[in-house]
């Protein structure tokens, strides 16, 4: 299980911001990261997602660009998040969702649901779910549809999805 | 007091009497035959954001000059387009874009489009080349050859150029943080084949601004890297006449999410960026100025398109003549490449982007453009087959030889509404000017987040108006096709390539004399860091064999490597 010590003032900043949903809810914001892998900028997409993440109450972690598996992995750890969002146009999704979930594996960490999104074929995005990558979003696919799915999908820590 | 139940009354009993009546001005038009009640929609605007007017009419020009806006083709402002003749004297260049797997395969590419009646070739190279990495760097891995070509030696350019006569085919070629080593291969090959460089005709895009501003490919931090933009200036201007050492590009940035606004601002002023790093090493404006190119992204607006290509020559002769005080005419003159918008094309039903293209390839033309791409119907899904980069060039061809647009210079100057729009696009692009000019330029800017953010509002300004049904994509949020299974054949990638080609870089590597290699290496580190222009060493570097990841290896320990800010 992964674990790190919240930081308390940034809770209360976000109960506040968000207010009186969070308190009747009694429920902590979902804490997502949006990660940019490889060498590919192409980031008017993952910034998209951030904001509408950002937008519908979540807490969102953007890792800017260029960042290996690794770091990425790393990130997720230190900032005690739900779930890892990807994007990836570049065509190195088969190598960086499969290296992404192993180093979740071995950091005991295969709590944090991985998705993602790009130009990825439909017989890869067979594949990768698979693996254990909970969903794909491709081209044309709407902010509503990924945060609604993303509500649905990914608990927050310790407590059940909704669906 | 427009439009009252009154006014109509009294003017529909006026027509019945007199049919033959007419409005007595534009104003008059509005408020007694107009009918707002009758319009589809609350607002009308472009893609942009820009509200369109139902009617200009002539009083609104009224103010206008038409030496001060217009001018004839050819002549200051250059609103009309940057030669007299236009279309009727030279075709623009039909430069399609291309590069995948290993130098032999993107030869094979380029000689096919040749034979195919493309008229100058466009380079593609893969991620690692394009962010300064060799094939066998752990970068590289899973990217080698995969969105275009990869080269990282003077043995792949030669490949790459094989049988092509550099001195008759101009090459574009889309590199930026490391362009300098990719330039050096090109002279070098040039002078391998005893061609002179001021023969070898081409461009080079090398605009590292807008890599910090939206494509995000960058090696350096913004300062030394616009010192080796202005190096590659300067060697070209005396060393390459004929060559375009700087397209400087709004396509990234458009394609990144700006409006056409913003894209035409920020594009303008790197370009201004540029010539004043040029002024401040003592180069004279008229020296390098006529060698400055632009890149323009085609959307689908197809007037606020056509209003941007003539407001951005506009514009630039302004600052050329009264900004920079250049004196000669070719510094004047903004010429372009375009290329159709990427974003605006769609995964769902796929054949309808050949459509989408045309549309932007014609708004390209009425602009006014010196050189086109147009995107493949399948880029959404994969790199485009042969068959989907024929229709793409076949669909320019069939604009300059059948639609008969092409015969007359600039037939669109004059009309209330193309010229209401250009004002405004380049008064809208102006305030962006003036703001950037407020913050000290675009370094500064680009420091503070300016630019990216407001790339990033607008895109997610549109991705919200197209989710809320204010702005329509044909198959994606309207006539959406039910249970769609998209069915049309995709390029298929060798899985083998990358492989080889990192054993092939290893292995060249370990072939070269280290100690001449190591010479050079420490040529160009003196270089680097006592500020003299790198080319000169650069080109006897890569002519003895040092590679594109070692050049940029270079760069990384003397100037130290951008990390990106991660806004949004």
């Amino acid at each position: 299980m992964h674990s790190s010590v919240r930081d308390v003032s940034g809770v209360s900043a976000v109960i506040t911001q968000y207010g009186r949903k969070l308190v009747t809810e009694s429920k902590p914001p979902l804490r997502i990261l949006v990660g940019k892998p490889g060498l590919d900028g192409h980031d008017r997409g993952a910034k998209i997602i951030a904001r509408a993440l950002r937008d519908a109450g979540m807490e969102v972690i953007y890792t800017g660009l260029h960042q290996t598996p690794d770091m990425i992995v790393r990130s997720a750890i230190q900032e005690d998040v739900d779930a890892i969002g990807l994007s990836i146009l570049s065509g190195a999704h088969m190598g960086i969702f499969p290296a992404i979930l192993e180093l979740l594996g071995k950091q005991d960490a295969m709590d944090i649901i991985v998705f993602g999104g790009g130009i990825i074929p439909d017989s890869d995005i067979e594949t990768l779910q698979k693996k254990g990558v909970k969903k794909i979003f491709t081209p044309g696919a709407s902010t509503v549809e990924i945060v609604d799915w993303v509500k649905s999908n990914v608990s927050g820590r310790g407590i059940p999805a909704s669906e | 007091m427009a439009d009252t139940p009154a006014k109509k009354t009294e003017q529909k009993r006026k027509q019945k009497a007199d049919p033959g009546r007419q409005s007595p001005s534009t104003a008059d038009w509005h408020t007694t035959a107009y009918s707002v009640q009758k319009e589809r929609l609350a607002e009308y605007s472009t893609i942009g954001n820009l509200s369109v007017p139902a009617l200009v009419g002539p009083e609104q020009r009224d103010h206008w000059s038409f030496e001060e806006k217009l001018g004839y083709p050819g002549e200051f402002p250059f609103t009309r387009g940057p030669q007299a003749s236009m279309y009727r004297g030279r075709l623009w260049t039909m430069r399609q874009f291309a590069g995948f797997g290993s130098p032999r395969d993107t030869n094979e590419r380029f000689r096919y489009l040749l034979s195919q009646g493309q008229m100058g070739l466009s380079t593609a190279f893969d991620m690692p080349t394009l962010m300064g990495y060799d094939p066998d760097s752990e970068y590289s891995l899973g990217e080698v050859g995969r969105e275009g070509v990869s080269v990282s030696c003077i043995d792949d350019m030669e490949v790459l150029f094989d049988g092509i006569e550099l001195d008759k085919v101009t090459t574009s070629m889309t590199v930026n943080c490391s362009a300098a080593p990719i330039l050096a291969m090109y002279f070098a090959i040039g002078r391998r084949r005893g061609i002179s460089w001021h023969e070898m005709g081409g461009t080079i895009q090398n605009d590292i601004l807008k890599e910090y501003i939206a494509q995000k490919e960058w090696i350096c931090p913004p300062e030394p890297a616009v010192r080796i933009v202005c190096d590659m200036i300067e060697f070209c201007t005396a060393e390459a006449r004929r060559f375009h050492p700087v397209s400087i590009s709004g396509y990234h940035i458009r394609e990144a999410g700006a409006t056409a606004v913003q894209e035409l601002a920020f594009t303008l002023y790197d370009g201004i960026t540029y010539v004043e790093e040029c002024l401040k090493r003592g180069m004279a404006i008229d020296s390098f100025a006529p060698r400055l190119s632009f890149f323009w992204d085609v959307h689908n607006d197809f007037f606020e398109e056509i209003a941007k290509f003539r407001a951005a020559r506009r514009m630039w002769a302004y600052f050329m003549r009264d900004r920079f005080h250049a004196s000669d005419v070719r510094s004047y003159k903004l010429r372009t490449h375009a290329q159709t918008a990427g974003v605006s094309l769609t995964a769902q039903q796929p054949v309808n982007n050949v459509a989408r293209v045309a549309l932007q390839a014609l708004a390209a033309v009425l602009g006014g453009t010196q050189s086109l791409h147009t995107n493949s119907m399948d880029e959404t899904l994969s790199l485009p087959t042969a068959e989907a980069v024929t229709i793409a060039l076949r669909t320019q061809q069939i604009i300059a030889e059948e639609s008969g647009v092409v015969n007359t210079v600039d037939p669109l100057a004059g009309s209330y509404f193309i010229e209401e729009m250009t004002d405004r696009v380049e008064e809208e692009a102006m305030a962006y000017i003036r703001q950037l000019d407020d913050m000290g330029g675009m370094l500064k800017a680009i420091d503070i987040g300016f630019p990216q953010k407001e790339i990033a509002e607008s895109a997610y300004t549109f991705q919200q108006q197209v989710e809320r049904g204010e702005k329509t994509i044909v198959g994606v949020n309207k006539f959406v096709a039910e249970d769609e299974v998209v069915d049309i054949p995709l390029h298929e990638m060798d899985n083998a390539m990358e492989q080889e080609r990192v054993d092939w870089i290893k292995k060249y590597k370990a072939s070269r004399s280290q100690e001449t290699v190591h010479k050079h290496h420490e040529a160009l580190r003196d270089a680097c860091k006592n500020g003299s222009n790198i080319m000169p060493v650069l080109i006897e570097a890569v002519d003895d064999g040092v590679t594109l990841g070692e050049v940029s290896d270079i760069y990384r320990e003397v100037f130290g490597v951008y990390r990106d800010p991660g806004m949004f």
